[in-house]
């Protein structure tokens, strides 16, 4: 993904004596080649899939065991440096930018799928394996890992756990925390955890759904198992073409009305359908307004029971045309139109900026309506894509960072979208994770109270505060000064806390 | 009566944080059996109660901790929804809020999910009084840790539970409940193969004399499974997982030990002695049976699981499995982070806090 805009500091950071005798000790646990320290060879590193984001890390560390990891975690937490754990760095929230005073901790050797037991259903991975990797390893015995979100050619499971990443066929089969069933990570004191094993449930408080969207904050996975399910003896995709926005989102609430969970329920508007049939030729009809591709799997007399029931919800909410995916092949084609949605909006501009609140379903319409006139008075266009069916919106903003203000505008406009997401009373993430930008918005959707609570299962594993921090939990006193704390009856809560 | 006695709870735990006054929290009492014994003064809780917002087209529902499982249960059905994890009541008093903090679930377990795979949002008393919401009530929320599925398992030592929301689904169409007479062993090569299938099941056990499987789904979609499992079809097939739900069924009955053991669902059967009911595809295997403690754990960990004596017997013991010390330490930190006075159970899950 090509980088535009530079926010942080693009200088290789300097060499102090401190780092050097952190060099030594690196190169005393990893061969030289493992240990990046060079501008050049820095810059691969410098920002995640929020590329706007940008900064040299102070070191790069390419660990390939667990002893290396856990050499390198005890050693910085030693010499007080603070660790960032990078997966494939799709990232789109900024967990993985670096630190320029810290380590740079990439997993991408971490390449190994360990075992696949077919009888248990259940496949265990070094952190660093790609998500589609899995799948595609355990095809053979029938088996597939659900949750896929679009990046999956690329992303890593490590990854998947530290956001707790959905797909398009998370609707049915859950997100990452409902299809993992154990965990090795290292605590950055180099302390071994064993969340977790092939059996559906483990003693003691659950660990494995805490270490789920912690975003690199808690502790480095270095292992992660799990679970499989059949193949579908069949998947039958539907594409609904509307005329109107609001249609659609009435058809996605009618499907859910009726008792029926699809395997996937996605909608895109005319301005994201078009980009993705221009990139990828998906067949989308491009006067619509809105489509919805909606996908139902099961077995053979299932499917055909429903794709009917389906089909007329479609028509009878408004469709003007429903098309049924002919063979696995054109059902493929369809939904690889969505999955490049991304990449595919992405040529329309020189920047976007992707955001990802939830809301309640019934607000689709109205949200939509009014994403739309923010659009207007923000004078940047905005791509729509969602996952409908759990009411999972990524509006794409459009904007040219290298026009005057476009990118504090798109930034703005962004911050709009999330807070109309708070008030429908959604959340500021679905999937993305807060990472470094939606930390402001952090101190809209919780009170100081529960921003210390966090802070406080923080320092249950990491008291030094050493492992990627400054991301994901806002501080109490940066949302003072970005004045969105909750205030209560004219009066800030918590006065009894020393941090103004 | 629905009330929110929200300010009255916040009130009396922020005393007992202030004299340090240990609690032991009690809704419906249905769940006494459950974990090690309580100590602590009664901290009633039950009367915090009612459906707070029930939203079918959005298959989320939030009510008080108080409220009754039957009543949530009932505004479901009316809707033609469920709790897909199945829990157990064990007696007609159970809540939500005791639900959620034994995190026990039912037959379904295996193919829906369990408790903690529904829980969307909490709002919670930590132990310094403070009310804090986590989570929500969308589908898909990664803002902050994920608190709400923390406190599931938890058995209340980390905060008291006020409001729950949890994710709902449609009953299925359709569901059929097929017996097979054979042994354990045999059942569980039966699961095992139809598990590695997109087979529809929604339940597999072994009751000690059959193997017995429920299909859920389309009407068709169920028949076409039927025919090719075959199997001889249960007439009171809702019964039958009801009471294995409740632990109403001849296997449970009387007041041995009961151990549940927690392993790879296609564990080959384990050589203990004693009297054996497979649950759960294979995942959960209840066991009766008088040996020591450590010799029933150990054989759990050989296994790649662990063991609870889950029912019977001294309570003042390590009832859950023992820690490693890693975790240990741990756990003694978060609750330490949650409830730094120790005044929430304290005990009740393990013996250290
Ligand atoms: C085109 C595109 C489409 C996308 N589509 C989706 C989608 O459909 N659904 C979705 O949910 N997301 C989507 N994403 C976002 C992204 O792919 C996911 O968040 C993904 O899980 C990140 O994985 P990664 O390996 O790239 O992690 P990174 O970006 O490298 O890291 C992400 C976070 O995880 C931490 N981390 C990584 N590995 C470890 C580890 N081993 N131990 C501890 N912490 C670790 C990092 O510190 C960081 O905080 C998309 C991104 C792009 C660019």
């Amino acid at each position: 993904m090509p980088c535009y805009t530079v926010r942080m500091g693009q200088k290789p950071p300097a060499h102090t004596p401190e780092k050097e005798a952190l060099l030594v000790a690196l190169r005393g646990i990893l061969p030289d080649h493992s240990v990046l320290c060079e501008g050049e060879q820095l810059r691969p590193y410098e920002c995640d899939g929020l590329t706007a984001w940008r900064a040299l890390p102070g070191v790069v560390c390419l660990p390939s065991n667990a002893e290396q990891v856990q050499q390198i975690l005890r050693l910085c937490g030693q010499m007080h440096y603070p660790v960032v754990a990078r997966g494939a760095g799709t990232g789109l929230s900024g967990g993985a930018l670096p630190l320029e005073n810290g380590v740079l901790l990439s997993l991408a050797k971490f390449t190994r799928i360990l075992e696949i037991d077919a009888d248990n259903r259940t496949a265990r991975v070094e952190c660093g394996v790609r998500n589609l990797a899995i799948s595609e390893a355990v095809a053979p015995h029938g088996l597939y890992y659900a949750p896929d979100p679009s990046s999956q050619i690329a992303c890593t499971i490590g990854g998947n756990v530290a956001e707790n990443s959905g797909g398009v066929h998370c609707l049915k089969y859950g997100l990452t925390v409902h299809n993992v069933l154990g965990l090795k990570a290292l605590t950055m004191d180099g302390e071994l955890l064993e969340i977790g094993s092939k059996a559906l449930d483990t003693p003691g408080y659950d660990l494995l759904a805490l270490l789920h969207g912690s975003e690199g904050l808690l502790g480095v996975l270095l292992e992660v198992t799990v679970k499989l399910l059949p193949q579908p003896e069949r998947a039958q995709l539907a594409l609904a073409a509307f005329h109107d926005v609001t249609q659609a989102a009435q058809a996605v609430a009618a499907i859910i009305g009726a008792g029926i969970i699809p395997a996937g329920l996605e909608m895109m508007d005319n301005l994201a359908l078009c980009a993705a049939e221009d990139y990828a030729h998906a067949g989308y009809p491009r006067d619509a307004a809105a489509i919805l591709l909606c996908e139902l799997d099961g077995s053979n007399e299932e499917v055909s029971e429903l794709i009917m029931l389906v089909r007329d919800l479609l028509l009878a909410n408004g469709a003007y045309e429903v098309h049924t995916a002919r063979d696995d092949a054109e059902r493929l084609k369809m939904w690889a139109g969505r999955k490049a949605a991304f990449p595919a909006v992405g040529r329309l501009a020189p920047d976007y900026y992707c955001m990802d609140g939830t809301i309640p379903r019934r607000h689709l319409s109205a949200v939509l309506t009014r994403i739309a006139e923010l659009s207007r008075h923000y004078d940047l266009p905005v791509a729509n894509v969602f996952h409908a069916g759990d009411g999972n919106l990524h509006p794409l903003i459009l904007y040219d960072a290298n026009q005057s203000d476009e990118r504090t505008r798109a930034e703005e406009f962004g911050g709009e979208i999330l807070q109309l997401c708070l008030d429908a009373g959604g959340t500021i993430t679905g999937e993305h994770g807060v990472g470094v930008e939606k930390l402001n918005q952090m101190c809209a959707q919780f009170t100081p109270h529960e921003l210390v609570q966090f802070h406080e299962i923080k320092h249950a594993f990491d008291p030094k505060d050493l492992l990627n921090p400054g991301k994901a939990v806002p501080t109490l006193h940066r949302c003072a000064e970005h004045g969105a704390m909750h205030v209560h009856h004219g009066k800030l809560p918590f006065p009894e806390l020393e941090r103004f | 009566m629905d009330a929110d006695r929200s300010v009255e709870l916040q009130a009396a735990v922020r005393e007992a944080a202030a004299c340090k006054t240990p609690l032991h929290i009690i809704a419906g009492d249905s769940k006494k059996f459950y974990g090690r014994a309580a100590t602590g003064t009664p901290f009633p809780v039950a009367q915090h109660c009612g459906i707070v917002h029930y939203e079918p087209g959005e298959l989320i529902i939030t009510a008080r901790a108080g409220t009754p499982l039957a009543e949530i249960e009932a505004a479901l059905a009316a809707h033609g929804q469920m709790l897909p994890f199945e829990p157990p009541h064990f007696g007609p008093t159970a809540t939500l809020g005791g639900t959620i903090a034994c995190g026990l679930s039912g037959p379904r377990r295996p193919y829906a999910g369990a408790a903690r795979d529904f829980v969307l949002g909490v709002k919670i008393i930590n132990g310094q009084g403070e009310i804090l919401k986590f989570g929500g009530e969308v589908m898909k929320n990664v803002a902050g840790f994920d608190v709400s599925r923390l406190m599931v398992g938890a058995l209340g030592t980390l905060g008291l539970l006020l409001e729950i929301s949890l994710k709902v689904l449609p009953k299925p169409q359709h569901e059929l409940t097929l017996a097979f007479t054979c042994t354990p062993q045999e059942a569980l090569a039966h699961i095992t193969e139809w598990s590695g299938q997109p087979v529809p099941l929604s339940g597999a056990c072994h009751d000690g004399a059959r193997l017995v499987v429920r299909l859920s789904g389309s009407r068709s979609g169920v028949i076409a499974f039927q025919r090719k499992l075959r199997g001889e079809v249960v007439n009171d097939g809702e019964k039958f997982w009801q009471q294995l739900r409740e632990h109403q069924h001849d296997f449970f009955k009387g007041d041995a030990l009961l151990w549940r053991f927690s392993v790879p669902p296609a564990t080959p059967l384990l050589n203990l002695p004693g009297q054996l009911f497979i649950d759960w595809g294979g995942a959960q295997r209840w066991l009766i049976n008088p040996l020591p403690a450590d010799v029933i754990r150990a054989s759990a960990v050989k296994l790649g699981g662990h063991a609870t004596l889950f029912r019977g017997g001294e309570r003042i013991g390590q009832v859950f499995h023992p820690l490693p010390p890693a975790l240990l330490a741990l756990h003694k930190r978060l609750k330490t982070a949650f409830d730094p006075h120790a005044i929430f159970n304290p005990g009740r899950l393990y013996v250290e806090f």
